[in-house]
C-alpha cells in the first residue's frame, strides 16, 4: 500500500518500503523533516547507527544523537523485539507479555473508522480510504509510558490533523473522542472486565492538530503488528503512553470533554491530558525520571511534554499542569 | 514412616517450595528470556509476590497443625519466615539498586510521601528484627520476650498484602482478592481460636469455683 511519501515540509521523498537492512537510508528524509520542521527526530546518523545496530547489521559507533531543540539525546531505537513483546493493551490480557502472545488470531483486514459527531463530512471511511491522501512518513519518537519506562520508536503513520481536516469540523467541535474496536472473539482480555469496553481516548482539538500527532499504521517500515494497535493507533509522544490508543474504530468530535477512560477508573491518578511531566507526580511513584527499556534503572531525567516542549509547550502555556494532569 | 523421615519428608518439600521460585528466576535469566524488555519490573513483581506468598504460608502452619494435630509441621515455620524475609530483601535490593538508583533522596521522597511505598517498608522494616532474632541464641536470650516480638509477623503481613492492593493498577480480581481472602482466613482463625480458648479457660476458672462452693 502506500508509501510513496514526502515530507509535508520538504520535498525529498522518501524511498518505497524497504526490508529492515536499508530501511534507513532515508536518512535525508529524516534529516530534512526534523530540520525542516523542528521536529523532536533524532540526528539521522545516529538513527541510522542505532537501527543497524539494533537489528544485527555492522557494528558502527554510535554517534550520540540530537533533538531539534539542541538537547543532546543518547536514546537508542529500541529494538523490534522489545516494543513489540513489552505491550500495555489489555483487550489482549493485562501482562506486559499478553498481547504479543494472545494477538494472532486478531484480523485487522479489512478495516473501516466511523468518523461521525460536529463534522461536515461524517461516514465509514476505509482504512486504504482514510490514508491515501496523506504522505505517509516515518518519525522516530520516544515513547514514555505513565509506569516511568521508556523506548524510542520509529513508527509511520500520517499526521492526524490530515484526517480530522477532511472530517472538517464544525464550529462546535472542541474535542475528538476515539474508540478502540470491540471484538471479544478475537480480544480475549474483552471478555473480562478488566477495564470498562471499549477503551475510550480524546485530545482537545488543538492536541489533535497538532503538528505531532500521528495516526500510525506501522513501526520499523512494516505494517503495524496486532499487539501494537493495528492496524490504526494514536500517537502523541507528548503525553503517557496510554493516551495514544490503539485498533482505532471511531473518531467522534464533541462539544465536551470526552471521559477516558483511565480517568473514568481512577480519576485520581490519571487525567484526560496526561502530559509527560516530570513535576507532577503519579500518586504512588515519581515520575521524575524513567527507566529506558530495555534496561534496569531508572536512570533518564523525564523531560517536560516528553521532551517536545517546543512543538507542544505553547497549547498549555495558560494551564495549571498540577490541577490539568 | 517413623518421625525423623516424616520431618526430614517436610523440610525437604518446604526447602524446594520456598526455593523454587529463586530457581526458576535464575533459569529465566540464564536459560530463558532474559527477563524481556523490563527486567526490574519483572524482577520487583516476583520477589514481592513470592515473598507475600511464602509469609502467608508460614502463617498457614499453626492453624493446620492444630486443624491436624500434625505437630512436626511447626518445624517448618521458622524457615518459610527466612524465606520470605529473603525474598523480600531481593525485593528491596531491586527497588533500591536498579528502580531508584540508590538515591537516597528519591528513596526518602518516595517512603515520605506515598502511602504505596511507605506501607511496604514498614512491612519490611517490621520482617527484620524477625529474622534477626530467628537463631537459636535470639530465641534463648529472649524467652517469653521472643513470642511477643514475633507478634509481629501479623501486622507485617497485613502491611504486605495492603502494598500488594495499593499496587495493582485496576484489576483487583484474581490474585489480590485471592491474597486478601487468605490473609483475612489466618487471621480470622487465630482470633477464634483465642476467643475459644479465652472461654475455655473462663468455663473452667468458674467450673472450679463452683467445686470448690
Amino acid at each position: 500500500m502506500l508509501i510513496k511519501s514526502k515530507s509535508p515540509w520538504d520535498d525529498i521523498p522518501s524511498s518505497e518500503i524497504t526490508p529492515e537492512d536499508v530501511y534507513m537510508n532515508r536518512r535525508e528524509f529524516l534529516g530534512a523533516a526534523a530540520g525542516a520542521a523542528g521536529l523532536a527526530t533524532i540526528r539521522p546518523e545516529s538513527v541510522e547507527a542505532a537501527i543497524r545496530r539494533r537489528l544485527g547489521g555492522g557494528q558502527e559507533p554510535q554517534v550520540p544523537g540530537e533533538v531539534a531543540m539542541g538537547e543532546p539525546l543518547r536514546d537508542d531505537v529500541t529494538e523490534f523485539r522489545h516494543i513489540t513483546t513489552y505491550n500495555n493493551f489489555w483487550e489482549f490480557g493485562a501482562d506486559k507479555g499478553d498481547p504479543a502472545r494472545n494477538a494472532g488470531s486478531f484480523n485487522p483486514d479489512p478495516w473501516s473508522v466511523r468518523i461521525e459527531g460536529e463534522c461536515e463530512n461524517p461516514g465509514d471511511y476505509g482504512l486504504e480510504d482514510l490514508i491515501r491522501p496523506s504522505e505517509v512518513e516515518d518519525r522516530i519518537y520516544r515513547f514514555r509510558c505513565v509506569e516511568a519506562w521508556s523506548m524510542v520508536v520509529p513508527w509511520r503513520g500520517i499526521p492526524l490533523r490530515n484526517v480530522i481536516a477532511r472530517a472538517a469540523p464544525t464550529n462546535n467541535a472542541r474535542y475528538v473522542r476515539f474508540e478502540t474496536v470491540f471484538r471479544p472473539e478475537e480480544m480475549p482480555g474483552q471478555k473480562q472486565p478488566l477495564l470498562p469496553w471499549p477503551y475510550v481516548e480524546g485530545l482537545r482539538l488543538d492536541e489533535a492538530t497538532n503538528e505531532l500527532a500521528m495516526l500510525v499504521t506501522g513501526l520499523y517500515g512494516r505494517d503495524l503488528p496486532n499487539q501494537n494497535g493495528a492496524p490504526l493507533r494514536l500517537i502523541v509522544p507528548w503525553k503517557y503512553g496510554f493516551k495514544s490508543i490503539k485498533s482505532i474504530v471511531k473518531i467522534s468530535l464533541v462539544e465536551e470533554m470526552p471521559l477516558n477512560t483511565w480517568q473514568e477508573l481512577q480519576p485520581n491518578e490519571y487525567g484526560f491530558f496526561a502530559n509527560v511531566n516530570p513535576e507532577v507526580d503519579h500518586p504512588r511513584w515519581s515520575q521524575a525520571r524513567e527507566r529506558p527499556l530495555p534496561g534496569l534503572r531508572r536512570s533518564r531525567r523525564t523531560e517536560l511534554f516528553n521532551g517536545y516542549a517546543e512543538q507542544v509547550g505553547h497549547m498549555y502555556a495558560d494551564m495549571d499542569l498540577t490541577r490539568w494532569y | 514412616m517413623n518421625v525423623r523421615r516424616q520431618l526430614l519428608l517436610l523440610r525437604i518439600v518446604a526447602w524446594v517450595g520456598a526455593g523454587a521460585p529463586l530457581v526458576w528466576m535464575a533459569y529465566r535469566i540464564l536459560l530463558g528470556d532474559g527477563l524481556g524488555a523490563d527486567p526490574t519490573q519483572e524482577l520487583t513483581h516476583w520477589s514481592g509476590f513470592t515473598a507475600i506468598t511464602i509469609l502467608l504460608v508460614s502463617l498457614a502452619v499453626t492453624p493446620v497443625r492444630r486443624l491436624t494435630g500434625w505437630n512436626q509441621v511447626q518445624k517448618v515455620r521458622r524457615m518459610l519466615g527466612l524465606w520470605a524475609f529473603f525474598y523480600a530483601s531481593v525485593h528491596v535490593f531491586v527497588y533500591a539498586y536498579f528502580d531508584q538508583v540508590l538515591a537516597l533522596d528519591f528513596i526518602l521522597e518516595d517512603v515520605l510521601e506515598r502511602p504505596f511505598t511507605l506501607v511496604g517498608a514498614a512491612a519490611f522494616v517490621l520482617l527484620l528484627p524477625l529474622a534477626i532474632t530467628s537463631t537459636r541464641g535470639w530465641i534463648r536470650r529472649l524467652g517469653r520476650n521472643w513470642i511477643r516480638l514475633h507478634w509481629l509477623v501479623y501486622p507485617a503481613a497485613v502491611l504486605g498484602v495492603l502494598h500488594f492492593e495499593l499496587g495493582q493498577k485496576a484489576d483487583l480480581t484474581g490474585g489480590p482478592v485471592l491474597m486478601a481472602v487468605v490473609l483475612a482466613a489466618l487471621l480470622g482463625v487465630r482470633v477464634g481460636h483465642a476467643v475459644r480458648a479465652k472461654s475455655r479457660t473462663g468455663r473452667s476458672a468458674s467450673g472450679a469455683r463452683a467445686s470448690e462452693g
